[in-house]
């Protein structure tokens, strides 16, 4: 380590114990346990500020918060995968042995398919068998088993997804298309000059109306033909994939703009915390 | 004698405004009232079935409305829906009741005793029995039980479901197969005063196979199924099936070759998604794809992953690739390794990685959420050259500000095919094609028919949740 890294370093321990001690003078007035609230704002600050010292560039103090981050989230998740599938949902339905063991309360119950009545106490151990499987990549001789559930999950939820999706991204997707393009109540085409005569950009007007469906109708179809790829996209075919690549950045231009303000507001609530909770210049 | 002559008229007025108050006690009111209040016609035409396309557990009631509902007398305000229930159903809700406060008992104790454990075996006996026995019990209509109120509609209202749950531990569950009673009061103002339908019955609820109302997605899938099949036949025999190529993976060869040149590794991110989700099935393609030409240029690989399922499968594929390319030996099961299932902890080790590691190029594959925009940022930071692909539509914006090539939704999807040539992915891709041709002249056929009013096509493309 270099001197000035050490020098650096020194300063900033300094810097946040000195915080931490004149937070805790503000905080004891209010809080019997203002020390270690006090402990705990500085530590959020300090880490808080590490990561962002990423965008100088990268350094000790975001590899330590880095560190720190990836390694509590992988114990947190593991914890929490453990005690709320197993724990939670997993032992509860399988024995009330175990459920009372880890006082859970007991979940009986099954299916009843009118021939056959499957209780969880069995379903469940398919599963339990599977998870096992999973376990087995472990073994050197054994690992082959566990592409078995691999191809079982990977083979469900494509199924599964596969009529959730012709559902909504093909059958409700064309009969969304089905607008009118002349307008409709209370918008009825009444001629060219009734148009005119009534024309308006108000947003509940017959013009923005009729131009919301032509951008639809256009817009879809426009779009299909640029993900068709079965065709060359030159000519007409060509024209009219640009306008679908057009209409799709049109889009991610909005989408972008509207997310970006999403994540001001992120910024926003960080930089909160860090001139309310810890520096205590805001109130 | 005029002052006087005022005030007895005024006397007078006074007298004779209140006397209508006065001379009518309010008693009298009250019974009078009461007797205004005529019965009300019956509702006719009960009807009662079992509601389709469900799990069971529930009956739909319709009825014609009282004919001094909005007309004639005008009385009716509301609608009360009776079932019969039998006496075994307290008996039930009674078991309901002691199994539930047991179970509370057993989960709160320290110590289970053998006791404890003896009563809640008898409990869930008896409850069994008594839930096996309400069928017969609704058998024995109209001894043993009582009419029970199920629901109120308000008046002009002629349906009503009567739905309940499929689990005997709730209050609310309706057996199956068991012989269901209605009846439908239309009721006046004053409660009292009602008159009750015909009874209908016996209906029995019951659960169906198959929902009618998703018909078109099953005519969808069946057309779906046959492109697939058709293409796949003809990928198989040889047949040359054309897919226009795609510039972001026309890139990744290029991109794989830069790396080589300058030593660097090549990072290969498989985003958020499940091994599930479509978009991380398409990117094993593509890792497949990129892992062979990695071990033949011998290039080094680094696939950091969030979820430990796909770094199973992502392990099978990479291994599979070196083996393809004939250099089994060079994988390294380090190649693929987890980070972490939290989202930001995830990013933040993967940024890490990019800024030490300096990759030549960053390839993101699958499915991404905000942490998009961080990672292709910190890689253009580290001066990669980055693909990106994915089929979430807010995340695509981000990769086409910061990334050098971006797949655009479904070209994910036929960049595994394009990159694979399998006959099953080439085959799959030319059934989505024609799909999408589908829905442009469905789509085409629907608007003029929806703009001549004829609604019958539209009808067809109507799919109940």
């Amino acid at each position: 380590m270099s001197r000035t890294a050490v020098i650096v370093f020194a300063i900033v321990v300094v810097l946040f114990a000195v915080s931490w001690v004149a937070k805790a003078v503000v905080l004891s007035d209010t809080s019997d346990s203002g020390t270690l609230d006090a402990f705990l704002v500085t530590v959020a600050a300090f880490l808080t500020l590490a990561i962002y010292s990423f965008l100088y560039k990268d350094n000790p103090y975001y590899k330590f918060a880095e560190h720190l981050f990836v390694g509590v989230s992988a114990a947190f998740w593991m914890c929490q995968g453990f005690w709320t599938t197993i724990v939670g949902n997993l032992l509860p339905r399988l024995s009330e042995g175990m459920a009372n063991w880890f006082m859970q309360p007991y979940q009986p119950g099954g299916y009843d398919l009118g021939f056959l009545n499957l209780s969880y106490t069995v379903l469940y151990w398919i599963p339990v068998i599977l998870g096992l499987l999973l376990l087995m990549r472990l073994s050197p001789k054994g690992g082959w088993l566990s592409r078995w559930p691999l191809a079982l999950i990977i083979g469900t939820t494509a199924g599964l997804n596969f009529v959730r999706y012709l559902r909504s991204d093909f059958i409700v997707q064309v009969s969304s298309t089905f607008v009118p393009l002349l307008g409709q109540e209370p918008h009825q085409w009444q001629g060219i000059g009734a148009f005119f005569s009534n024309f308006s950009l108000d947003a509940s007007g017959q013009f923005v109306a009729l131009l919301a469906n032509w951008v639809i109708f256009i817009g879809v179809f426009c779009g299909l033909v640029y993900f068709f790829f079965s065709k060359e996209h030159t000519g007409l075919f060509g024209r009219a994939s640009r306008v679908g690549i057009w209409v799709l950045m049109i889009t991610f231009g909005a989408s972008f703009g509207y997310t970006v303000m999403g994540r001001i507001s992120l910024l926003v609530g960080r930089l909160t915390f860090l001139f309310e909770d810890w520096l205590g210049l805001i109130t | 004698m005029r002052h006087l002559l005022k005030l007895v008229i005024v006397v007078v007025l006074l007298a004779w405004v209140s006397s209508p108050a006065q001379t009518d006690p309010p008693a009298e009111v009250d019974s009078v009232e009461v007797a205004e209040v005529t019965p009300p016609g019956p509702v006719t035409s009960l009807s009662v079935t079992d509601k389709d396309n469900d799990h069971g557990h529930a009956t739909v009631l319709s009825w014609e409305a009282s004919v001094d509902d909005s007309t004639g007398l005008a009385n009716v305000i509301s609608y009360e829906i009776f079932r019969w229930v039998p006496f075994a159903m307290d008996h039930v809700d009674s078991l309901r009741g002691q199994l539930s406060g047991l179970r509370a008992e057993i989960a709160a104790a320290e110590d289970v005793t053998d006791e404890m454990e003896t009563r809640l075996d008898l409990l869930e006996a008896a409850f069994d029995a008594a839930i096996d026995n309400l069928p017969q019990a609704h058998g024995q209509y109209p001894q043993n039980g009582e009419w029970r109120s199920v629901g109120v509609v308000a008046s002009g209202v002629t349906a009503y479901g009567n739905t309940g749950t499929k689990e005997p531990t709730s209050a609310d569950y309706i057996p199956d197969y068991a012989d269901l009673y209605y009846r439908v009061d239309a009721v006046t103002a004053d409660p009292v005063v009602r008159t009750a339908s015909e009874v209908y019955g016996p209906v029995q609820c019951y659960g169906q196979w198959f929902n009618t109302d998703r018909s078109p997605v099953l005519v969808a899938v069946l057309a779906f199924g046959f492109f697939t099949l058709l293409f796949v036949t003809l990928a198989k025999k040889g047949t040359d099936l054309y897919v226009r190529p795609l510039a972001g993976i026309e890139a990744v060869d290029d991109a794989i070759g830069r790396a080589t040149e300058m030593g660097r590794p090549i990072l290969y991110v498989l985003g958020l998604g499940s091994a599930a989700d479509v978009a991380t099935i398409a990117s094993f393609t593509i890792l497949g794809r990129v892992a062979k030409r990695v071990a033949e240029y011998q290039t080094a690989l680094i696939v950091p992953t969030y979820e430990p399922i796909v770094m199973t499968v992502a392990q099978e594929v990479v291994k599979s690739s070196y083996l393809d390319a004939g250099r089994p030996d060079d994988f390294k099961e380090d190649t693929v390794f987890f980070v972490t299932q939290s989202q930001f902890a995830y990013v933040a080790a993967v940024n890490g990685i990019m800024l030490r590691e300096l990759p030549a190029t960053c390839i993101y594959m699958g499915k991404f959420f905000a942490e998009s925009l961080i990672l292709a940022e910190t890689g253009a930071l580290a001066g990669s050259i980055q693909i990106a692909g994915t089929d979430e539509i807010a995340q695509i914006p981000f990769f086409i500000v910061a990334c050098d090539y971006t797949l655009i939704g479904e070209e994910l999807y036929a960049a595994s095919a394009y990159l694979g040539r399998e006959p099953i992915l080439l085959g799959s891709l030319k059934a989505q094609d024609y799909a999408k041709a589908l829905v442009v002249a469905f789509s085409v056929i629907g608007l003029i028919f929806a703009n001549l009013e004829w609604t019958w096509f539209v009808d067809l493309f109507h799919v109940a949740n």
